[in-house]
């Protein structure tokens, strides 16, 4: 929903950032509010991936211009732990494998950490449990996989999902979903999809990046940007991710051209 | 992992490192046989054990220091090493109210509260200050239980023939290298006596603490646990930080009649130099448990973060028809540490059972190697093994490596190994920090994760302790 009053939550301007000296992101800029729905759209290469990786603060990618302000702070500042705890999320699009670590436990901590952060008592192991159950709801997921190690032998939905459970547990105020739709068949996108519906509100905002249309046919985005070369090439409300499915990327090429970078 | 985050990781000062001002009676550095007698006199001791001692010595001269292990060190000067020292205070020690205020404070601040008021209440403790027991706890108490728990002298006065029937029996005075020497001239340690039937009512605990900078600690344990008995064991040791080296040589022997039970528990954090590598113990230690009798059951359990050198192998020997032994250790080293560790597992009987699991982490510049031997004798007909050996690297200085020997000469003996290696990885690390967990924290959740199997083993009052010094032993400035 548009709200041209309410929060600017995520304010970048002209970021540029680099991994091993190649720049990949050259000049992007993006403003969210609260209560807004966005989707990053473009091909493979185009900066989507890295452009979420920065901004939840991964120690491989290194910014080399530009700002990105968060509720006012300066996000670029903060250890990728302490945007978390602020309410930045990031669903990844490859969920690591973390062996010999509860998944319950892990939750647990991370759940804690962030009602520490926001001034709310820590729940104990019971009413954690409880608190647990209740979240697991929102994306269907059987409560078997709390006794497995972090996404160990977890299938690609299984792991999506368990990425939507954390972002129901940390409440984010700031939710950059990569790629969440990746790997998943039609009856899992839907489940994910009705999550993050729910979760959204007037009080905070969601990134999707993603390639294809079918996501937004699910999540109803309030702008659809196209990104290409690291930069955002265009952005436009939903009919424009309605063009792109139809069109394909192809004119993004025709206009690089036009303006010299590809 | 970045580098810099990683160099950070590994500086964490050690805690334990303070140094005791107290008089001290030391004799002369240096060793001879002149120094072996002078050690047995000291303790008045009996005819036998002056005996034992001069035959290890006698036999150690015909030795040369192993060189088969991972392990680079300087030669140690063995006539640069002071072999007794003693706290000066009172011989006799009736109550805890004559022990030196200043040795208790020790303790106290080593974390082992002795005094009547303070003291844990469910493990009774025999604490060691260079080279003598100090004190130890709950022994009336275990005493109406039959059980003996005393330091290793006491043993010698009030049951020398105890003493004289089990000493060397398992670890004999010529064993080794190191534990020949240890046979010469050890100076205390602990004895445990757990009679018939009698399951041991409290953890027993020892805690051994090095204070002087020349000073070599020369320990010798003693479990016996007779038929159906069982106990349940834990040493801990710490020592203060010194720019030398200091050297200790224990040996522990413990025996195991019919049905009975040994779990035995390290938690060992000797100083372990610092980031350079300067100074720490060299620990060289001789550990055997023999399963003499039928069902009998040892178990070590070892967490092993300190020391500038490990080299030690707690090992069962598995006599008695359908006895079991167990190792479960885990190895921590950072900076320069260097450790030679494993097992040895000798199946004699039939139908003897071994499980074998090591978790090997390796931090900063560190060398971390498992080594253990399983051997199936002609006897052991239907005997089986599990062995596990898992090596997680930090950073990418460090090295981790793997030597099983396998030996048996009885075909229907089965024997499994695994191993595996892995690297906490950047992409693990940033993962649990995107959820607002710190990466001292997140470090520490990994680590502890891969090291559950082995601290299930430990008793509980110890578990999370082992569990706080791995976090504190990889704790540091994150930059």
């Amino acid at each position: 929903m548009i709200r041209p009053d309410a929060e600017l939550l995520l304010d970048i301007t002209d970021l540029h950032a680099a991994v091993e000296d190649q720049p990949i992101l050259k000049g992007v800029n993006l403003q969210v509010r609260a209560g807004e729905v966005h989707a990053v759209m473009g091909r493979n290469g185009s900066g989507k991936s890295t452009l979420s990786k920065v901004l939840a603060g991964h120690p491989a990618y290194r910014v080399t211009g530009g700002s990105v302000r968060y509720r006012g702070d300066d996000l670029l500042e903060l250890e990728p732990e302490q945007r978390a705890r602020l309410g930045v999320f990031l669903g990844f699009q490859y969920p690591v494998e973390i062996p010999g670590v509860s998944n319950l436990e892990f939750l647990r901590v991370a759940t804690n950490t962030r009602r520490v952060a926001q001034g709310q008592e820590e729940l104990d192991t019971f009413e954690f449990e409880d608190h647990v159950r209740e979240r697991l709801k929102v994306v269907q997921m059987d409560p078997a996989f709390l006794e497995r190690s972090v996404n160990e032998g977890f299938s690609g939905g299984e792991k999506k999902r368990n990425e939507i459970l954390q972002m129901a547990l940390l409440e984010p105020v700031m939710a950059i979903l990569d790629e969440t739709d990746s790997g998943l068949d039609i009856d899992a996108l839907r489940v994910v999809a009705a999550g993050v519906n729910q979760l959204a509100g007037d009080h905070n905002a969601t990134v999707l990046i993603t390639h294809y249309q079918r996501l937004l046919d699910e999540i109803t985005p309030d702008f659809v940007h196209v990104m290409a070369a690291g930069r955002i090439l265009r952005t436009g409300g939903r009919e424009l991710a309605q063009e792109l499915e139809q069109t394909g990327y192809d004119w993004v090429d025709q206009e690089l051209a036009v303006q010299g970078v590809a | 992992m970045t580098s810099s985050s990683t160099r950070d990781l590994v500086s964490q000062p050690y805690k334990y490192g303070f140094v005791t001002e107290i008089e001290t009676e030391k004799i002369a550095k240096g060793l001879s046989e002149d120094v072996v007698r002078l050690i047995s006199t000291k303790k008045g001791e009996p005819e036998f054990l002056l005996d034992f001692r001069l035959r290890a010595f006698r036999h150690w001269l015909t030795l040369s220091e192993p060189d088969w292990a991972a392990l680079g060190y300087p030669r140690i000067d063995y006539q640069d090493i002071v072999y007794y020292a003693a706290p000066k205070q009172q011989e006799k020690k009736a109550s805890l109210d004559e022990v030196d205020p200043k040795l208790l404070e020790t303790f106290d601040k080593l974390g082992i509260p002795l005094s009547e008021q303070k003291r844990l209440s469910n493990v009774a403790v025999d604490a060691v200050f260079d080279s003598v027991s100090i004190a130890t706890t709950y022994k009336e108490k275990l005493a109406e239980h039959g059980v003996v728990f005393c330091s290793f002298t006491e043993a010698v006065q009030e049951h020398p023939d105890l003493i004289e029937r089990y000493l060397g029996s398992v670890v004999p005075s010529g064993d080794n290298y190191f534990a020949a020497l240890n046979s010469a001239v050890f100076s205390d340690g602990s004895f445990v006596y757990i009679p018939k039937g009698v399951e041991c009512p409290m953890e027993l605990s020892t805690y051994f603490r090095i204070n002087s900078g020349d000073t070599g600690q020369f320990e010798r344990t003693l479990i016996v646990a007779e038929e159906g008995a069982s106990v349940s064991y834990l040493e801990g040791c710490t020592a203060p930080m010194f720019d030398t080296n200091q050297l200790h040589a224990a040996v522990v022997e413990l025996v195991a009649l019919d049905d009975a039970s040994i779990k035995y528990s390290t938690v060992q954090n000797w100083y372990a130099g610092d980031e350079n590598g300067k100074g720490g113990i060299y620990n060289f230690v001789t550990k055997r448990g023999q399963c003499r009798g039928a069902r009998s059951r040892i178990s070590w359990t070892q967490v092993e973060t300190g020391s500038a050198i490990t080299w030690k192998y707690p090992s069962c020997v598995l006599q008695g028809a359908d006895s079991v032994g167990e190792f479960y250790s885990v190895a921590l080293t950072n900076n320069r540490q260097q450790a030679d560790t494993g097992t040895k597992m000798v199946h004699l009987g039939p139908r003897t059972r071994s499980t074998i699991v090591s978790k090997g982490i390796s931090a900063g510049s560190s060398s971390n190697s498992y080594r253990g031997l399983v051997q199936m004798g002609s006897l052991a007909k239907g005997a089986r093994n599990y062995s596990q050996c898992d090596s997680m690297l930090i950073g990418d200085q460090a090295a981790a490596n793997t030597y099983p020997y396998i030996r048996s000469q009885q075909p229907q003996a089965a024997i499994e190994h695994e191993a595996s290696t892995c690297r906490i990885s950047e992409d693990q690390l940033f993962y649990l920090q995107s959820r607002g967990i710190g990466f001292e924290e997140a470090v520490s959740m990994m680590v502890s994760g891969f090291c559950r199997d082995v601290f299930n083993q430990l008793p509980m009052e110890f578990a999370a302790e082992a569990d706080k010094l791995l976090a504190l032993k990889l704790e540091g400035s994150v930059g």
